[in-house]
């Protein structure tokens, strides 16, 4: 008798744990619905937590990509209520803006120029300067990276190229002999575009290339030793079978940082030859965006710009990543 | 025994490289480096020219009577301006410290839960966080303006200090930073302590993540301290020191001295941050990697 009522005493917290642990019903038991809804309960803190942080995400990111997607149909001036136009704004920016193809040509050579260019600069450099000891190394990933940070020194461009004979080229090239005259280099439209690609690319070694100089920092010394051992004979191979697979996850990161900002040089362009730029001949769609949005107050128009250059960008970076996701399968 | 030991070693230093190939990339490194590195010298060797090495011909790389006076000038100038400049100083400072903690805060809390605590929504939540930052955010400055003058908020500090606790690069970064580097175990123990989440968060996983706060300080900061001038903003008093430069800068010959003063000035304050946080920064960046 006494030795059951040991037993019970025994058993029941044991069972009672195990009666707590089945008494809430099973996931398959439940519909997909009383189940979510469960998990909001519990984690209920969970949703206190990122509220401050995504009402202004957004109302500051997301909502404005939604509103200028809905205002890109309608005509709206920021005075009166937005006139519904449905297409319009897209037909006439596609087949009656001379200025917006130009734009869109520039902005695509832009990209092409600095994004691809710029990323394989940032993976070579980081990959160079990974061979190099410790405190060198944090010396020369600063010379590289420093452009990027350093706001508007690219307008020292402007003096190593400036339109007088003080300027540094014109003074080299006319002591030397090769021209009479300065050359006009931020007004010249043969000049303009390679100038501005090579300042871009100049200030471009940013947060793709860190990322680069920490990703190849994080590959296990180990890999190299027992790729050397089954037949990695050259830093080539090493490159490619050991380490950008084992990057790989940085190497997407950065890509996107690379793409994002190729579409984002129009303030030095802005700031090295004037707005707009000479003859349109560097304007891109973002310039073209600043000018309806910003000086006409043609918002529904700007909208349609707005709109357009988000989907170029969303479609180059998903496709980019699509591609680089194929890495090393 | 010791010998062979040694032998490994330098042998794992050099393990596939040739000899000529570590001159080529030195080479190389060497080319690129001047490329990248003396446009900075020269902007910093036009600050200390006197007027007259400024404008001469031919000009010269180097500075021949480095001097201060183009500082002094700067200041100068500074004193003379229409708004008093420190306010430009006090308003890029406020700006720069409030928009930097209130991001700090609000996304390491949004961080944390997006990684740690398993709501339903949130892979949604963090999908859309990594689709902003396939577009730059030109995109939505016009109808930002909309945002902020149906707020009220155009011409206040708040169009510029708000906008910068969304940030999302800075969330992106601590996420993968808390992901990597907070073991679920620790949490788990805590919680079942009775800790609450709030106290998790504050108690136990921001302490463990201080390179990825470092990050997100120099990150926000960095672009607070480059903003110049802002649509948002129009009266003078509210106006940044970034954009007080702009003004010297666009005063022309007559203050080339000055500007090339205030651009020194400009730069060395971004990479003195950098300097002093880089090894923090890389530690954050190496798990910064984008899973598909």
């Amino acid at each position: 008798m006494s030795e059951k009522a040991v037993e019970k005493i025994q058993a029941s917290p044991e069972e009672a744990v195990a009666k707590k642990q089945t008494a809430p019903k099973l996931r398959k038991d439940m519909t997909k619905w009383e189940w979510t809804r469960r998990q909001m309960a519990i984690n209920k803190v969970g949703y206190l937590l990122v509220a401050p942080y995504f009402l202004v995400f957004l109302t500051f990111t997301v909502a404005p990509v939604i509103l200028s997607l809905i205002l890109s149909f309608t005509s709206f001036n920021m005075l009166e209520w937005p006139k519904f136009l449905f297409m319009d704004n897209y037909v006439r920016l596609f087949l009656d803006d001379d200025i917006f193809l130009i734009a869109a040509k520039n902005t695509l050579i832009f990209a092409v120029m600095t994004g691809p260019v710029s990323y394989l600069l940032c993976l070579m450099f980081a990959w160079f300067i990974n061979e190099l000891t410790p405190k060198i190394r944090s010396i020369v990933t600063l010379i590289f990276y420093a452009p990027s940070i350093s706001g508007q020194v690219y307008l020292i461009w402007q003096v190593l190229f400036s339109s007088d004979s003080y300027g540094y080229a014109n003074g080299i090239l006319m002591k030397m002999g090769v021209i009479n005259s300065p050359i006009l280099w931020f007004q010249d439209t043969d000049y303009i575009m390679p100038l501005v690609i090579t300042v871009a690319l100049w200030t471009s070694l940013g947060t793709s290339f860190l990322s680069f100089i920490a990703g190849f920092q994080v590959v296990d010394k180990s890999y190299y030793e027992a790729a050397a051992v089954d037949g990695i004979r050259n830093r080539w191979q090493e490159l490619w079978y050991v380490t950008l697979p084992v990057m790989k996850n940085q190497m997407m990161f950065a890509a996107i940082m690379s793409i994002t900002a190729s579409f984002g040089f129009g303030g030095i362009v802005t700031a090295l030859c004037g707005f707009p730029s000479p003859n349109y001949c560097a304007w891109t769609i973002m310039h073209h965006l600043e000018d309806y949005g910003g000086s006409r107050w043609e918002v529904g128009y700007a909208s349609a710009i707005a709109t357009v250059l988000f989907l170029i960008m969303i479609g180059c970076n998903m496709l980019v990543t699509k591609m680089l996701s194929k890495v090393g399968k | 025994m010791a010998k062979k030991h040694f032998k490994f070693k330098i042998k794992s230093h050099h393990l596939n490289r040739s000899v000529g190939g570590d001159i080529g990339i030195n080479i190389i490194l060497v080319i690129f480096g001047a490329f990248m590195f003396l446009p900075m010298l020269y902007a910093f060797m036009q600050a200390l020219k006197p007027l007259d090495e400024l404008w001469m011909f031919p000009p010269r790389f180097f500075v021949r009577n480095p001097t201060f006076k183009n500082f002094t000038e700067l200041f100068r100038l500074m004193s003379t301006s229409y708004v008093p400049f420190s306010r430009y100083v006090f308003n890029t400072a406020f700006v720069s410290i409030a928009g930097t903690f209130g991001h700090l805060f609000l996304a390491s809390m949004a961080a944390y839960a997006l990684t740690k605590i398993d709501f339903p929504g949130r892979h949604v939540m963090f999908k859309m966080i990594r689709l902003s930052l396939m577009f730059h955010a030109t995109v939505t400055s016009i109808t930002n303006f909309i945002t902020m003058s149906a707020l009220g908020w155009v011409d206040t500090y708040w169009a510029l200090i708000v906008p910068a606790f969304g940030s999302t690069l800075g969330l992106y970064l601590m996420r993968q930073f808390i992901d990597s580097s907070v073991p679920d175990v620790i949490l788990e123990s805590a919680r079942l302590d009775g800790a609450k989440e709030i106290t998790i968060y504050w108690r136990i996983v921001m302490p463990m993540v201080k390179p990825a706060w470092l990050t997100l300080i120099v990150y926000c900061f960095q672009g607070l301290w480059n903003s110049g001038t802002s649509i948002y903003i129009y009266s003078e008093e509210l106006k940044t020191f970034n954009y007080a430069v702009q003004q010297i800068l666009a005063g022309g010959i007559v203050r080339s001295g000055a500007s090339a003063a205030a651009t020194v000035i400009m730069m060395l304050v971004p990479i003195a941050v950098f300097v002093v946080s880089q090894s923090n920064i890389i530690e954050t960046m190496a798990s910064s990697g984008l899973k598909d």
